[in-house]
């Protein structure tokens, strides 16, 4: 019996053993079968490339296109919004400040729907805007805009004010000192939240489904649209276009947070701010 | 002559003291101006859809009276009770599910060497940088591809545990560091087993991390939409429900109650575990 014991030594570590399994069946096997489904044929089961046939077409380019100006732009104007008031919040002093950063959070971890709801009775059917691309664009500033506030306060929070006192005392005015010092040592914090709001931007579909119109499509409504037909194999190649936007971006942001801070670790998500 | 040079000195200095203080405060009621002006923003449609919740007028500017009419319609309605049921269920049994893995998997990760480490890491990371639609479409075909498992509850609870154990993760890994780690090798010198050293010794330590974590966890259960859409056809949470009345039918004043309550309960939930985190750590927390 003793020697039985002995022969299997159990170290902490192994608690993480189930997880990792787990994980294994259904985080990496679900993407391995969407990749298998992207490249291969509905009914013969072999190797094809068909299912991305739909890329030929300029109906699809406009769907991308439109999709694409929408993350963008939704992504610039939290931008412009979340960077200033990060910079007014630092202006608080810390005890008071911890309430207001929540304030403006909180929200990022209401249900979404519930979100774009509240934005359709006020924008909507409180001051008439029509359904459309405008009215789509609010709700998704509104329901993105604390996933860009989050990492740009974070970064703004934690700097070292004497970096701006020497920028000051070597003679740069308070316009340069941002530019020069400030926003560059910011970069991180910026690059996360772009991240964070423009990958769910232009994949998202309920937004425009509850407060755009009809008459166009976003990429997020034609994935869906194809799981929803039944038709997985073209549902399946454009997941997979997503798949791969999604790793490009994150390539992108970890290479530039390695130029701007070579410490850092690749990527702030929501978790890792706790 | 001496004295009148140091006095002027000083009263300068004084004075560019005084400047730099009014120009702090000048700037500070710019931000403060500011911020009050983003919240209200922020907060306004929140505050119209509570405030509309307590007339039943069908559209929103047109007040017919205080009453509590929506609510009592919205207990009445059998489907809404049901996806909140089903929201309820799905969301608590998920989250301890996760709050079990997940604090297990913590404690394995922290003693776990570099390699081990960053292989988790990566595995955490892709399940919450995924878009939604893209893990929802990848449950999706994996569900269709095993079919022993039954559309609805087993799908949801099953897919919600695996988005949600990394954030219980999360939050329990810091407090982890916090731990005198001789606590552990004290259990089972002193002859416990591994799981009993566990259950009797590290749990408990770390019991007010596993609850904000079960916490974090039955959130994000709550705001799970889009996932929840693709696994699940027969069983339907109050996303979904929102979601296909919102997109088909027209005006639904019943959802304005609804969607108060859910309002209100998550935000004591949040507050709550933002100030117990608070309180626990000097270090200020968000999430």
């Amino acid at each position: 019996m003793t020697k039985s014991k002995h022969s299997y030594h159990f170290k902490k570590s192994h608690f993480a053993f189930p997880y990792t399994i787990i994980s294994i069946i259904f985080v990496i096997v679900p993407l391995l079968i969407l990749v298998y489904y992207a490249f291969t044929d509905k009914y013969t089961g072999g190797f094809t490339l068909n299912n991305f046939s739909m890329f030929g077409e300029g109906s699809l380019w406009i769907t991308l296109g439109i999709s694409f100006l929408m993350a963008f732009l939704t992504t610039l104007i939290c931008f412009l919004l979340a960077y200033p008031l990060a910079i007014a919040l630092c202006k608080i002093n810390a005890n008071r400040r911890f309430i207001l950063v929540m304030i403006f959070v909180l929200p990022m971890w209401i249900n979404s729907l519930l979100r774009i709801y509240s934005v359709k009775l006020l924008f909507n059917d409180f001051l008439l805007i029509d359904r459309g691309f405008f009215l789509s664009l609010i709700g998704m500033v509104y329901d993105f805009f604390p996933f860009m506030l989050l990492p740009i306060y974070t970064i703004l929070s934690q700097m070292n004010n004497s970096y701006f006192e020497a920028s000051t005392d070597l003679g740069a005015n308070p316009y340069k000192t941002f530019m020069k010092v400030k926003l560059p040592l910011s970069i991180p914090g910026i690059v996360s939240g772009v991240l964070m709001v423009f990958m769910p931007a232009v994949s998202t579909f309920a937004i425009n489904d509850i407060l755009g119109s009809s008459q166009y499509w976003l990429f997020g409504n034609e994935i869906y649209f194809w799981f929803q037909k039944g038709l997985y194999n073209i549902g399946s190649a454009f997941a997979f276009i997503m798949l791969v936007l999604i790793l490009i971006s994150v390539a992108i942001s970890s290479a530039l947070n390695k130029i701007v801070d070579p410490r850092s670790k690749s990527l702030k998500s929501r978790g890792e701010t706790l | 002559m001496k004295n009148t040079l140091s006095q002027t000195i000083n009263n300068e200095k004084i004075m560019q003291k005084q400047s730099k203080r009014n120009k702090t405060n000048i700037n500070k009621i710019i931000s403060i101006t500011f911020i009050s002006l983003m919240a209200l923003i922020v907060y306004l449609p929140t505050l119209l859809l509570i405030v509309y919740s307590f007339t039943p007028s069908k559209t929103i500017g047109s007040w017919s009276g205080f009453s509590f009419e929506l609510y009592t319609q919205m207990f009445q309605d059998a489907e809404i009770m049901t996806a909140l049921l089903n929201t309820l269920i799905v969301g608590f049994v998920a989250s301890l599910l996760a709050g079990i893995i997940g604090v297990i998997t913590a404690i394995g990760i922290y003693s776990m060497k570099k390699t081990g480490r960053r292989l988790i890491d990566g595995i955490t990371q892709i399940t919450m940088v995924n878009a939604d639609i893209v893990t929802a479409a990848a449950f999706m075909m994996f569900f269709i591809l095993i079919r022993f498992i039954p559309d609805g509850y087993a799908t949801l609870i099953l897919a919600h545990t695996v988005i949600c154990t990394p954030y219980v993760i999360m939050s329990v890994l810091p407090k982890l560091s916090q731990l005198d780690p001789n606590v552990y090798e004290a259990g089972l010198d002193l002859g416990a087993t591994p799981f009993k050293t566990l259950c009797k010794v590290m749990i408990p330590q770390l019991m007010p991390a596993i609850l904000s974590g079960f916490a974090l966890a039955f959130t994000i259960s709550l705001d799970d939409f889009t996932i929840s859409t693709f696994v699940s056809s027969s069983v339907d949470t109050i996303p979904q429900y929102l979601y296909n009345k919102l997109k088909f039918k027209g005006v639904m004043p019943v959802l304005r109650a609804l969607s108060t309550l859910i309002l209100v309960v998550a935000f004591i939930i949040l507050i709550t575990i933002n100030l117990v985190q608070n309180r626990k750590s000097k270090q200020k927390t968000l999430f």
